[in-house]
């Protein structure tokens, strides 16, 4: 096949396809992903005694258990217990768990290494516990997990690949698919390895700027 | 023909950038000296240490040591670095070694020396300046004068002919200067060569062969230290030595 | 059947990919490691050309997904330039490759915390600067970098199960096998998580083992 018109009229609307669904992927998980993080992260920290364990139970799983496998149990397992999920639910529900636990270890890292006198000083102003952790030591952790949570948001593009493993078609499965189709892998994976490469770039890039933007002078670590 | 210096620097210049740090600086060191350096800081001084050892590599001028100029030598400088011992401001032990690991080491690896032989040597350095005891500590474990001590021992367990001190006390408090200072007078009597960055008037008073004033890069005004501590000639040198006195 | 006849009969089946699976992840830090200590002496000490040629290398290989890296050498370049090697060394040389990447920038940061006098002290003795790096900023830079392999162990372990997607018969690949086998779907892929989690504790351990073997007082606290 002529190279040109692989390129024009298969590769770039297959891949096209597929970002599209990536780009769906990554956008349903984030927020949730982070909101479950800081859920966990403040439960891990100040959380009683039941609810800690909870939570660093779930760090341990769902850090340790490798998401390929995670998908697996979500989209091959749970129908045996009665429960089916579409592929694309399952993976982005996959993505979430499997984000939270990681971005919940940048944020507590983050709390812990607020310093005592920012919860002193917030008590002696009369906050109350759940005033002081919302008011004050959040937003200084979240800022000081940005550097954590944006790798972990990378790293979510990049893995959100693994979605191909339970047949949602995304960008890698678009490459996959023509390259089986036209023999084509070196061309194919090298294209969707170029998107992947944009992506992150792109990505990276705006985290820089956000950082930028969001920094309070001398808070910078 | 053997030359009466052991150390001869012939107008080195050395820019960083557009800024010239260094215009044209001449000495000879004969052996035994020790010779104080002293000057505003941003002067040169250290500078110009690191361009007698070629850590600085300066744009002209010449390096001699002994018969051998060192000013140009390319692969051959190590060969020289081992011949001129340097003591830092912030003494640079190795972190990773013990006090006496870090007097070893170059013996070990540069000059090929037996393990046990050059712990044998390191050990009697690390006596020579009162550190035996904490052979086995590691730099984080030592006091500031401790450590500048070790340092010593780490240069002269390669039988320097000369030592470079730049501003070797800078970092300690006076008391720990003094244990310093007492090791490094011991060194002096012993007939060392030495080149001293350092603002211990004291030391330069008692030890120093000469002082010499610099200034901008270059050599204001040099002497016995009688002569340029007590009655500089020239108007520079005299605001410099009033300035640090008055401390 | 119930799940601890299965388990009995299958377990030393998944244990095998278990070890399978830790076999394909050391080979997979060793080549890291071989290949990313020279990516980072050339990142730090290197000409300007090797620089951005190792700059270039490392972008690439931490830009792109496991599962695309793993296609495109399996189906692709391999079979292009006439490599043509089983799955499992695949495996272990993407991941391998891919951690040389990332193990060079661990290796590099170290390097680079290491303060400029300790390379000015070891010239002023005479050292070349191949004695300086071996003997001073290597063994301090190599400690400095053991925390960074506590981010890389575990990586590489969860990573190495997307091998099965080439093929690679680990412990992901024979979990799958055992749970067409025994349609014991869900308890399957819980032991084989409980697996994984093992594993990984198992390598932090002995990181950690490793890090207090070679600590030295007050070095390393400002670990990077
Ligand atoms: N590596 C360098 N690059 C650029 N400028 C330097 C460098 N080293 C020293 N300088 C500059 O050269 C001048 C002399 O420095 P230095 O020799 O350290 O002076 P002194 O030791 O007398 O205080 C200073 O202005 C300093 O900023
Ligand atoms: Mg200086």
């Amino acid at each position: 096949m002529d190279p040109t018109l692989f390129l024009t009229q298969i590769l770039v609307p297959a891949l096209w396809q597929g970002l599209i669904v990536t780009v769906e992927l990554v956008a349903l998980t984030a927020p949730f992903g982070l909101l479950l993080g800081i859920g966990i992260a403040l439960g891990r920290q100040y959380g009683g005694k039941g609810l800690s364990s909870a939570c660093a139970g779930y760090i341990i799983f769902f850090k340790g258990c490798p998401l390929i496998l995670l998908l697996f149990m979500l989209y091959f397992g749970l129908p045996s217990i009665g429960i089916t999920l579409p592929a694309f639910t399952a993976a982005v529900l996959g993505f979430i768990l499997c984000n939270a636990a990681y971005n919940s270890e940048y944020i507590r890292g983050a709390i812990l290494s607020i310093k005592d006198g920012q919860i002193t000083a917030a008590q002696a102003l009369g906050m109350t516990r759940w005033q002081t952790i919302e008011s004050i030591v959040l937003p200084q952790a979240i800022r000081r997990a940005v550097p954590g949570l944006s790798n972990e948001f990378i790293y979510l593009i990049k893995y959100s690949s693994l979605a191909y493993m339970i047949t949602v078609i995304e960008l890698s499965g678009e490459a996959k698919i023509v390259a089986t189709k036209y023999f084509m892998y070196s061309e194919a994976f090298l294209a969707v390895g170029i998107v992947y490469l944009a992506l992150v770039t792109l990505t990276t890039y705006a985290v820089h700027l956000l950082e930028k933007k969001t920094a309070i002078p001398g808070m910078s670590q | 023909m053997a030359s009466e210096y052991i150390l001869r620097v012939e107008n080195l210049h050395k820019k960083f950038g557009e800024r010239e740090v260094l215009h044209g600086i001449s000495f000879n060191v004969r052996k035994g000296d020790t010779k104080v350096f002293i000057g505003p800081s941003g002067t040169g001084k250290s500078t110009l240490l690191r361009c007698i050892n070629q850590l600085t590599v300066p744009d002209s001028g010449q390096v001699w040591l002994d018969d051998d100029e060192i000013t140009g030598c390319g692969q051959k400088i190590s060969t020289f670095r081992q011949r001129i011992g340097m003591v830092f401001q912030n003494f640079n032990l190795f972190d990773h070694l013990t006090a006496l690991q870090n007097v070893e080491i170059a013996p070990i690896k540069v000059l090929k020396m037996k393990p046990a032989e050059a712990g044998k040597k390191a050990m009697e350095e690390l006596c020579r300046v009162g550190m035996q005891d904490w052979a086995d500590h590691y730099p984080a474990e030592l006091s500031g004068g401790q450590a500048q001590r070790v340092s010593i021992a780490r240069a002269l367990a390669m039988d320097p002919e000369v030592i470079l001190f730049d501003e070797p006390t800078s970092a300690l408090d006076p008391e720990l200067t003094r244990e310093v200072l007492e090791v490094m007078k011991e060194l002096a009597r012993g007939g060392m060569t030495m080149l001293v960055v350092t603002h211990e008037m004291g030391f330069a008073r008692s030890v120093a062969t000469e002082v010499i004033f610099m200034e901008g890069g270059e050599i204001v005004e040099q002497g016995p230290p009688g002569e340029i501590l007590a009655n500089p000639k020239h108007m520079r040198t005299r605001e410099f030595i009033g300035k640090i006195s008055d401390q | 059947m119930n799940i601890f006849q299965i388990l009995i009969e299958w377990g030393p089946y998944l244990l095998g990919g278990a070890a399978i699976t830790l076999g394909l992840v050391a080979s997979a830090l060793a080549i890291g490691f071989i290949f990313g200590l020279p990516l980072a002496l050339g990142q730090v000490y290197g000409s300007a050309p090797i620089r951005a040629i190792i700059a270039a290398y490392v972008w690439f290989f931490r830009g792109l997904p496991i599962l695309v890296l793993l296609f495109l050498f399996y189906f692709g370049i391999f079979p292009v330039i006439g490599i043509d090697l089983p799955a499992f060394f695949v495996g272990a040389l993407v991941l391998g490759m891919r951690g040389a990447a990332y193990q060079s920038q661990i290796f590099r940061g170290a390097i680079q915390s290491i303060p400029q006098g300790q390379m000015t002290a070891a010239l002023s003795l005479g050292m070349t600067p191949w004695m300086a790096i071996k003997s001073i900023i290597l063994p301090q830079s190599l400690r400095l970098s053991l925390p960074g392999w506590s981010n890389e162990y575990p990586e590489i372990l969860t990573d190495s199960a997307v091998c099965y997607a080439i093929g690679v018969v680990e412990l992901l690949t024979r979990t799958s096998q055992v749970v067409s086998q025994t349609y014991m779907t869900m308890p399957v892929y819980m032991a084989a998580a409980v697996m994984f989690i093992l594993l990984n504790y198992a390598g932090m351990w002995l990181i950690q083992r490793v890090e207090q073997k070679i600590a030295i007082p007050g070095f390393g606290i400002k670990a990077v």
